[in-house]
């Protein structure tokens, strides 16, 4: 097995290719300084720290706290997690024409832009409810049919639906989209109003297709930069490539052989994983650990120690097995071609559970990466034939987006396709 | 920049073209440096008299709807919006909502027009003072533009653009007012025109 230390596909004499847009570059209220220091030191220590080791957060209030709307890239994607999520997907009414679409899109980063920076949206009838934005971020995507009734020659080969896989119960209210809008804050209230305003600006355009809710720790539970853990207990994302990294930069806004489709664009896929809880608690720790290649308790590899330990794949233990099994998710999932990259932001969803279950519990998986058809599709193709956690997962929703640029002031988010 | 400033007619046209840069126009100002810096503004406004921002305009299919906005004067002196026009709507108004004798709030043209204050502002919003557009030429839709042009005391104008958007407030009654010569404008309102009250 090839190990991949966790930067190498990132060439030394490449340095980071820095596109202007500084992504923590938050700009905090007077009280909420203190804080943003320490959460700058702790999150910028290269490729994230230990679960444990970080140094405690302090109580602050983090209402004022907000990042940047207007920029060469779009906020939201390397953006350090918020607690909340919101994607909303919308269905373009038909046939309407790309003048309106576009007019719906100068609505929209209009609304943004000012509610991001914690101003009311224009005719915002609940204006003080956008006084905290707590770093909303509004994120935008665009669906096939959105490209193609704008600007079909745009439209890059990979933003389709992904292909079936045998893994697969999608369920049609859960797939697909013309009209992504990912809205994230570390304050649900602030996702709730900016959803809301969005909404009540597109519905003379659109109609919702879907809305899927995710949340993480809460802002000031953990260590900024600690890595999350799922519903399953897991730690979930060590080996993403960190915000700020010249990988993380490869990854999400492309290199030579992973083109963006727009420069200081990426791509979105979002699968909504439903993870069974009742079987899951069938199986006892160790068989957890093997599932994942990982230790439950602290997310070290099985050959580790400590969570962002390198894992040795060709380690054996008495018996002559792999210590990680051929099965684990871990082994499955890394790939040998580097270029099969991507860079996770999940949230957790905990919903209605169904007719006799007590609990209706997941992952919204959103992945982000330059082309989706060289990094995305060739690992879940793998992890379709063989993972371990394929036995307690199952993808019920799938859907890809385009993810344009961001925009200057007086722009609009997704102006490069009416030029 | 999304406010435009003007002094006297002589920058009547200057300021129509700043209109252009209104929040939600065109986006020919994105910067291909990729470095996204801060906004420059695209129109450098004389002393400014009076501002006018966060302008917006009710969708409607037709007859008639309301403009909004924050009005400042920048000026030691009060300064007095005694008129309106638009190419979107055959006449425009001032009105006021008050609270009629059956208790409803109606609204009615503004005696006297609107008064934005000697260093001050004022808002148009529903529910209150707002500038009223009646015999609209075609439906407005949201995500539209619509220009208008306000008359001050001063003898200057104050152009500028307001988006439309989608909204379900600002449906004061208009009372008598519906059946007045102000609100009627001749046989040929679009029919239906204004039938806003609840």
């Amino acid at each position: 097995m090839t190990q991949q230390p966790k930067t190498s596909t990132a060439p030394a004499s490449e340095p980071p290719k820095k596109r202007g847009v500084p992504r923590r570059n938050l700009l905090f209220g007077g009280a909420a300084a203190s804080l943003g220091a320490l959460a700058g030191a702790a999150t910028l220590l290269p490729g994230g720290k230990d679960q444990g080791e970080l140094p405690p957060s302090s109580m602050a209030i983090h209402g004022s706290q907000t990042v940047p709307f207007y920029g060469a890239r779009q906020a939201g994607i390397s953006t350090d997690a918020q607690s909340h999520a919101n994607f909303v997907a919308l269905e373009l009414n038909p046939d309407l024409p790309a003048d309106r679409i576009k007019a719906l899109l100068k609505l929209l980063t209009d609304d943004a832009a000012r509610l991001t920076q914690g101003r009311g949206a224009l005719a915002d009838t609940e204006v003080e409810l956008a006084a905290s934005p707590a770093r909303l971020t509004v994120t935008f995507g665009f669906g096939p049919r959105l490209v193609e009734l704008v600007n079909p020659a745009q439209k890059p080969a990979w933003l389709k639906p992904l292909p079936a896989f045998s893994v697969d119960k999608l369920r049609p209210e859960f797939n697909d989209g013309d009209l992504l809008l990912q809205i994230c804050s570390d304050d649900p209230v602030s996702v709730a109003h900016a959803q809301r305003m969005l909404l009540k600006d597109a519905r003379s355009f659109a109609s919702v297709k879907w809305v899927q809710q995710g949340f993480r720790r809460a802002h000031g539970t953990e260590n900024p930069g600690t890595t999350m853990r799922n519903l399953f207990g897991q730690v979930d994302g060590t080996a993403n490539p960190q915000p700020d990294t010249g990988w993380h930069e490869d990854v999400v806004w492309g290199r030579e052989e992973i083109a963006p489709w727009l420069e200081n664009g990426t791509s979105l896929v979002i699968r909504r994983i439903e993870m069974n809880l009742d079987t899951w608690d069938e199986l006892d720790r160790p068989g957890r650990d093997a599932s994942v290649g990982r230790r439950m308790d602290n997310g070290a590899p099985l050959t580790g120690t400590n969570e962002h330990d390198e894992p040795d794949f060709e380690a054996l233990n008495s018996s002559g097995f792999p210590v990680i099994e051929d099965f684990a998710h871990m082994r499955r999932a890394r790939p040998e071609n580097p270029v099969e990259r991507i860079f996770r932001r999940g949230y957790n969803y905990d919903g209605q559970p169904a007719a006799g279950d007590i609990s209706g519990s997941g992952l919204i998986f959103a992945s982000y990466q330059a082309d989706v058809q060289k990094q995305f599709t060739p690992i879940q193709k793998r992890l379709d034939e063989l993972d371990m956690l394929n036995m307690w997962t199952v993808p019920t929703g799938s859907a890809v987006f385009a993810i344009p640029p961001g925009c200057a002031e007086g722009g609009f988010i997704g102006e490069q396709l009416f030029t | 920049m999304n406010k435009m400033t003007f002094k006297s007619f002589r920058y009547t046209a200057l300021a129509v073209a700043a209109a252009a840069s209104l929040a939600l126009t065109s986006c020919g100002a994105y910067d291909e440096s990729r470095n996204a810096a801060a906004p420059t503004p695209a129109y450098a406004a004389p002393a400014s008299a009076l501002t006018i921002d966060e302008t917006w305009a009710k969708a409607i299919d037709g007859g008639m709807t309301s403009a909004f906005g924050t009005v400042r004067n920048s000026t030691g002196e009060d300064i007095i919006i005694v008129g309106a026009s638009t190419p979107a709507a055959k006449t425009a108004e001032l009105h006021e909502v008050i609270a009629g004798a059956d208790g409803g709030m109606k609204m009615q043209p503004k005696e006297g027009g609107f008064v934005v204050p000697a260093n001050g502002e004022i808002v148009l919003e529903p529910g209150n003072d707002h500038i009223m557009m009646m015999g609209l030429v075609k439906p407005v839709q949201a995500g539209d533009e619509i220009s208008l042009t306000l008359e001050l005391s001063t003898g200057d104008t104050l152009d500028f653009t307001a988006v439309v958007k989608d909204f379900s407030g600002a449906n004061e009654d208009y009372g008598d007012l519906a059946d007045d010569e102000g609100m009627d404008h001749g046989t040929d309102t679009p029919a239906g025109s204004p039938t806003h009250a609840k």
